[in-house]
């Protein structure tokens, strides 16, 4: 197994094939591979947010400015097909890659070659689903939800399903390589009881992926014929039904949701300890509670849909199993708080940015239990009262993590140390921005503004300035993450010590900074104390 | 439990966030509007509690928990000397924090369950209105009042011209200069409203004709989609005469953002006077009720028919 790699590896440091192709395109390397998700996702994240900005600019001020709705409806749908499938997924998947075997002592991912061909479907299906804006008739402009009958209006349909094909191979792919490493490829004496959170989180997200991608790309295949071949499955005037879509799309749907948020919770659970110089609180209920939100994922989708006139006892039922997630995810916040109390903190930009996460994802999640309430969902549904939930969750949440574990395992990538300054400059820059972007469109969605509409009456046009100043301001910081990024890649002569944070702690940060080509050809004795939770019993 | 009984219970709460949000009794939006409105229905005041309360409870959850976070970060950090201590249990603690979570949520979803229950409960309505959605306009139509069936009154409500003209890309024209009275009305007026009476029991039966839309009229205190296939149902009883302004809430297209709902609740005689004259007017010479679409411009659009437009249906309770 540890052969999988094709190459040699007489030298730690320079294993890496010379030419650029060898080792980018034909790369097996976990690590390499989890540089190309990253890179990606970056890349994507850039992309997503030049559509948002386009969605604030419009939104500046009442009237229309700058874009036909039509348009505007394309960058809608757009930005959250890139940002969800493109940024959010793709990121978790390269700091998966590089880490869990890094954090399990494996030598590679249980599947290179696998691996290799899962990164490098990503970029052709978004070249797919990017080209639409330059063929005529444009791009998906039906939503990122592709509801029939509206989306089947749309001629890009073909490119978007062929796209969201392709997305859903490689998460499986990706899902089934993660799984196959973290059970098969642990070290000798890496008990799954004492896994770092973050191996385990991604552990419960790669099942959820599995069993969830094969039911997206069941519906919209179900459009692609409903379209293309005549069937009938959610037309209506064939005897189909629209609400049939709704029900699988969010079958789906909602697991999606906490693949985008419990790796956060598992990067979070590293962050705070090593900060904290303090255990984990509550390791085992930590890792049961991310399994009992990934179990009643599956028992909630139909929140999505309290308005499209359910049956009342599916409306209750519904509503009661989506209050129980407040339950585990309370949980949560309580143990991050609890392995911060005693502790001896420091504040180095991972740990503001988990700090962040923490407060935001909460308010994110305090929305989240208000839209649990069928009677005031009646009124929250699809207004901007949901876009503030669901951005504070995801951009505050799920972005936020990635960025924390960026700067958190950067030094370990690339063996230096980044501007400590600048990325306290991003961050403060980010937190602040961000909730001037999103917190006014609470108040919004709350005096009756609904989403996806790129015009609205005047009353709306004060929080709607403040918003945009904010998404423009939220915008350019990321500017800075980039240049903190690439000071810190190629011109920082600040080396990084082995094991970077004072406070760090699991096998990760035994092995040089930058981490050499070939790491734990030989299995890692495992020493309890080396590991961030080595006691069982805990 | 009845909506009296949330209403008892939830008029400190109301009056609180009245004090704290200030009054937000004006059916429109205004600006820097923060809160719900309370609605002018019998029910609206559901969805406006239970807002109030649970954005309540979430207020004092966070400053419990923002609070303990920002004192541990204040005493625990190296830079004043802390020493990390080594505890990472503590199972009382553990079984507090789930137990008074769940308790809370319970008190919730009991509330909720009243507000869901009362609002799917269609039964004895006096009037019926048929609400259809097209891409990008409602049609209305008059099913029955008072036990009477109604034939033949029905028409298309659309976006009013001032709003049109002013919504277009570049056509230079002052969204705030679009008013009707006082009031601006940009993109929230039509050409023919909905006339309703008051303190009546009206059930909407709600259908769409192409693709899905979703009828929103804040003040009644809830949203419904109106999808092709389906016919839903859903009730209300407005309270005082008045203007009640929505919009539709379910992405529908290119102009999903300009078909709004205006809702008139006449006082029971002059509604009575006005269908009497629109059902004579309907009724010897039947007239044409579809006026043409001007201005929905051409979008990447299928032709769809309305294959329920006149099917019995069942509706659904809720």
């Amino acid at each position: 197994m540890s052969h999988a790699a094709t190459h040699d590896h007489h030298d730690d440091h320079h294993g890496a094939p010379k030419s650029f192709f060898q080792r980018w395109c034909m790369s097996t390397n976990h690590k390499d591979i989890g540089t190309l998700y990253l890179v990606f996702a970056l890349t994507m994240f850039f992309i997503g947010g030049s559509f948002a900005m386009v969605i604030r600019a419009e939104l500046f001020k009442p009237g229309l400015q700058l874009v036909q709705p039509y348009f505007f409806n394309q960058m809608t749908t757009l930005h959250a097909l890139v940002m969800i499938f493109g940024a959010i997924m793709p990121a978790f998947v390269g700091l998966g890659n590089w880490m869990i075997p890094l954090m399990v002592g494996a030598p590679d991912m249980a599947l290179p070659r696998m691996n290799n061909l899962s990164f490098w479907i990503m970029p052709f299906a978004f070249v797919l689903l990017l080209s639409t804006l330059f063929l005529p008739g444009g791009g998906p402009a039906g939503g990122w939800t592709m509801y029939p009958p509206l989306s089947l209006q749309s001629s890009s349909l073909a490119y978007v399903v062929f796209a969201v094909h392709l997305m859903g191979i490689s998460s499986i792919m990706g899902a089934i390589n993660i799984i196959a490493t973290i059970l098969n490829m642990r070290a000798p004496g890496m008990d799954l009881l004492k896994m770092p959170v973050f191996v385990w989180s991604w552990l419960i997200t790669a099942f959820l992926l599995i069993a969830v991608m094969p039911v997206l790309a069941g519906a919209v295949t179900m459009l692609l014929t409903d379209k293309y071949f005549g069937t009938n499955f959610f037309n209506p005037g064939g005897g189909g039904d629209p609400v049939l879509y709704q029900h699988i799309f969010w079958f789906f749907g909602h697991p999606e949701v906490y693949i985008m948020i419990l790796p956060a919770f598992g990067i979070i659970s590293e962050v705070i300890p090593t900060f904290a110089r303090k255990p984990i609180f509550g390791y085992k209920a930590m890792v049961f509670a991310i399994a009992s939100i990934a179990f009643l994922s599956f028992i909630v989708w139909a929140h999505h849909m309290f308005a499209v006139g359910l049956p009342m006892g599916a409306e209750i039922f519904f509503m009661y199993a989506t209050m129980l997630i407040a339950v585990p995810t309370g949980v949560k916040v309580f143990n991050w708080v609890s392995t911060m109390w005693g502790g001896s903190m420091t504040f180095e930009t991972p740990m503001l940015f988990a700090i962040a996460f923490v407060i935001l994802f909460t308010i994110g999640g305090f929305s989240g239990l208000m839209l649990a309430l069928v009677p005031a969902d009646f009124q929250y549904h699809d207004t901007y009262f949901v876009v503030a939930h669901f951005h504070y969750v995801l951009v505050t949440g799920a972005l936020f993590a990635i960025i924390s574990a960026t700067y958190y395992w950067l030094p370990k990538w690339c063996g230096h140390m980044y501007s400590e300054f600048w990325g306290k400059m991003h961050f403060w820059n980010s937190v602040i921005w961000v909730n001037v972007l999103f917190f006014p469109q609470h108040f919004l969605g709350l005096a009756g503004m609904p989403r996806r509409i790129p015009d609205y009456n005047v009353a709306f046009a004060n929080f709607n300035m403040i918003s945009s100043i904010g998404g423009f301001l939220f915008g350019a910081s990321q500017l800075i993450f980039l240049g903190v990024l690439i000071h810190a890649i190629w011109f920082s002569k600040n080396k990084a010590t082995d094991r970077v944070w004072e406070g760090a702690k699991g096998l990760e940060w035994t092995v040089p900074s930058p981490a050499p080509f070939h790491t734990f050809d030989v299995p890692p004795v495992i020493r309890d104390e080396d590991l961030a939770h080595g006691h069982v019993n805990d | 439990m009845t909506s009296g009984s949330i209403r008892r219970s939830f008029t400190a709460a109301a009056t609180l966030a009245a004090a704290l949000f200030g009054s937000a009794a004006s059916a429109d939006p205004s600006p820097y509007q923060l809160n719900m409105q309370p609605g002018g229905s019998t029910w609206s005041h559901v969805p406006y509690e239970l807002n109030n309360w649970s954005f309540g409870v979430c207020v004092v959850i966070g400053v419990l928990v923002f609070g303990a976070m920002f004192i541990a970060m204040f005493r625990f950090r190296k830079s004043r000397g802390a020493v990390a201590e080594k505890w990472s249990h503590n199972t009382k603690l553990e079984i507090v924090w789930t137990t008074i979570p769940v308790i809370i949520l319970i008190t919730l979803a009991y509330f909720a369950t009243g507000g869901i229950t009362s609002w799917a409960d269609t039964t004895g309505s006096q009037m019926t209105v048929k609400v259809t959605g097209y891409q990008w306009k409602w049609r209305y139509d008059y099913v029955d009042y008072l036990g009477k069936p109604i034939s033949k009154v029905g028409f298309m409500s659309k976006l009013d011209t001032q709003s049109d003209q002013t919504r277009q890309l570049g056509s230079g024209m002052d969204p705030y200069a679009v008013k009707s009275g006082n009031e601006n009305t940009y993109l929230l007026d039509v050409d023919k409203p909905l006339i309703v009476p008051v303190d009546t029991k009206i059930r909407f039966v709600i259908t769409g004709a192409d693709v899905i839309h979703s009828w929103w009229v804040p003040a009644l205190g809830w949203k419904l989609d109106a999808i092709p296939g389906i016919v839903n149902a859903a009730w209300t009883n407005i309270k005082e005469p008045g203007i009640y302004r929505g919009q539709c809430a379910e992405l529908c297209g290119q102009d999903h953002g300009f078909m709004p709902i205006v809702v008139v609740a006449k006082s029971k005689p002059d509604f009575a006077k006005w269908l009497a004259d629109e059902q004579a007017k309907a009724n010897p010479p039947a007239a044409a009720p579809a006026p043409a679409a001007a201005s929905t411009a051409a979008a990447p659009k299928t032709a769809q028919t309305a294959p329920v437009a006149d099917k019995p249906s069942t509706a659904k309770q809720g």
